[in-house]
């Protein structure tokens, strides 16, 4: 059995650690809100993105213009191109080992299949995962996700875009943590290219706009606003994914952590109690020992 | 008529920029700079690298860079959704140089792995911050 001083210098210690993780509980959640708002206030620009999108389609469609673009052509895969989100720490519970399995699960339907992968890393945990087991990486980004740009999203988008077209790939995934709510996070994987955009229902989308200029131009630009803006709402996801992660394996570990101290003050009270008894025992004896004497 | 106002949104992808009555907007298209007033017809175009500037009256007027989006006009107003603006009062001048100095340096040297169509917008966006910046 643990002497008393041994139990009391492990409580103090379960106490350090429980502060810590609490307070790195209390900073996810902080940043949780923030990458929620973030979610939040790209809507209407989403919103109204698509918006105009699809009704351009629509248009289009109505005059029976075939929609031909690059990032629309569908190829034989041959080479694919996997942008696999993590994050850039740990302490999230298992945000980053899903990932990296599902990843590597894709990987090897796509090498069954007889198809060469490249990967782009977001996020220093995916990367050093990759780069240790020598995957074929085209790029990383990291350090990102402390101050979360636009133009990020925008230069990942670039990367892969200009692959595609060049026929250098023929399909692009992106594998992430979705932000369901505060408690679920699910991997998903989604289709980046080619794009197959929605032909979108509803009257109220034909108005009559003029245009400038043609609408295939229009057509090309807004494609490539959408693919920024998808690539920017799996950043934002993914982030908010990753603080809702680590803020419940913090609290799980708060939460562990008050348990242990709980049982180990109980065994420290159990201790001193047994060591006030030897005490008095000896104190007695020792007494009776000198009456016995006189 | 002159004074007639009308709703203007300015939208990026991180948040509202500006929402507002104005009397004009003037804005970069691909295909040359225009500007809007009140009672326009319905209208969508492609906007480039360049200034935008808000006329709330006939007197006051703001300034802001952008490196291009969609501009569009209905019966109900304008929206303006812009992948990045900034307000002519919050550049940054001197990261704007640098950016500048960067891309200069990059398209200077040619590398053979040089993503020119990248470097020569990087380029064209901090020239026209620069520019914006000194017009305040």
């Amino acid at each position: 059995m643990a002497t008393l001083r041994e139990i009391r210098r492990r409580i103090a210690s379960i106490k350090n650690i429980e502060q810590v993780t609490d307070a790195m509980r209390v900073v996810a959640a902080a940043r949780l809100r923030r990458a929620q708002e973030n979610i939040i206030a790209t809507r209407p620009y989403a919103d109204k993105l698509n918006m105009v999108l699809g009704h351009l389609i629509s248009q289009m469609d109505v005059e029976n213009e075939a929609l031909t673009h690059p990032l629309l052509e569908t190829r034989e895969i041959k080479h694919a191109c996997i942008v696999s989100v993590s994050a850039d720490r740990g302490l999230c519970g298992s945000f980053n080992s899903n990932l990296i399995r599902t990843t590597t699960q894709r990987i090897e339907h796509y090498q069954e299949s007889g198809a060469d992968v490249t990967l782009i890393c977001i996020g220093r945990r995916g990367h050093e995962h990759f780069v240790r087991r020598g995957y074929d990486i085209t790029d990383s980004y990291i350090n990102i996700f402390r101050q979360l740009e636009f133009q990020t999203a925008v230069d990942v988008v670039h990367e892969f875009e200009h692959l595609y077209t060049d026929k250098k790939i023929d399909k692009v995934e992106v594998i992430y943590n979705n932000f369901k709510s505060a408690i679920l996070q699910t991997v998903l994987v989604e289709q980046l290219l080619p794009l197959e955009p929605e032909i979108p229902e509803g009257d109220e989308l034909f108005l009559d706009y003029i245009y400038e200029p043609g609408q295939a131009e229009l057509f090309e630009m807004l494609l490539g606003k959408h693919l920024n803006m998808q690539m920017w709402k799996v950043l934002l996801d993914s982030n908010a994914a990753e603080q809702a992660a680590r803020m419940a394996a913090m609290e799980n570990a708060t939460q562990k952590a008050k348990e242990l101290i709980d049982e180990l003050i109980l065994q420290r009270n159990r201790a001193r109690q047994t060591q006030i008894t030897t005490e008095i025992s000896e104190i007695v004896s020792g007494a009776a020992a000198l009456e016995g004497k006189r | 008529m002159l004074n007639r106002s009308f709703h203007l949104e300015i939208r990026t992808p991180e948040q509202l920029i500006y929402e507002g009555d104005v009397t004009s907007v003037h804005a970069p298209g691909v295909e040359g700079n225009f500007q809007i007033l009140a009672g326009h017809i319905p209208f969508l175009t492609a906007l480039d690298v360049g200034e935008i500037r808000v006329r709330e009256s006939s007197e006051t007027s703001q300034l802001m860079a952008t490196s291009g989006g969609v501009f569009e006009i209905l019966r109900t107003g304008v929206t303006v959704l812009v992948e990045t603006a900034e307000w002519a009062s919050e550049i940054d001048v001197e990261r704007a140089e640098s950016a500048l100095a960067r891309a200069q340096e990059q398209l200077k040297a040619n590398a053979p792995d040089l993503n020119r169509p990248r470097a020569e917008a990087a380029l064209a966006r901090a020239q026209n911050r620069i520019k914006v910046a000194s017009n305040l």
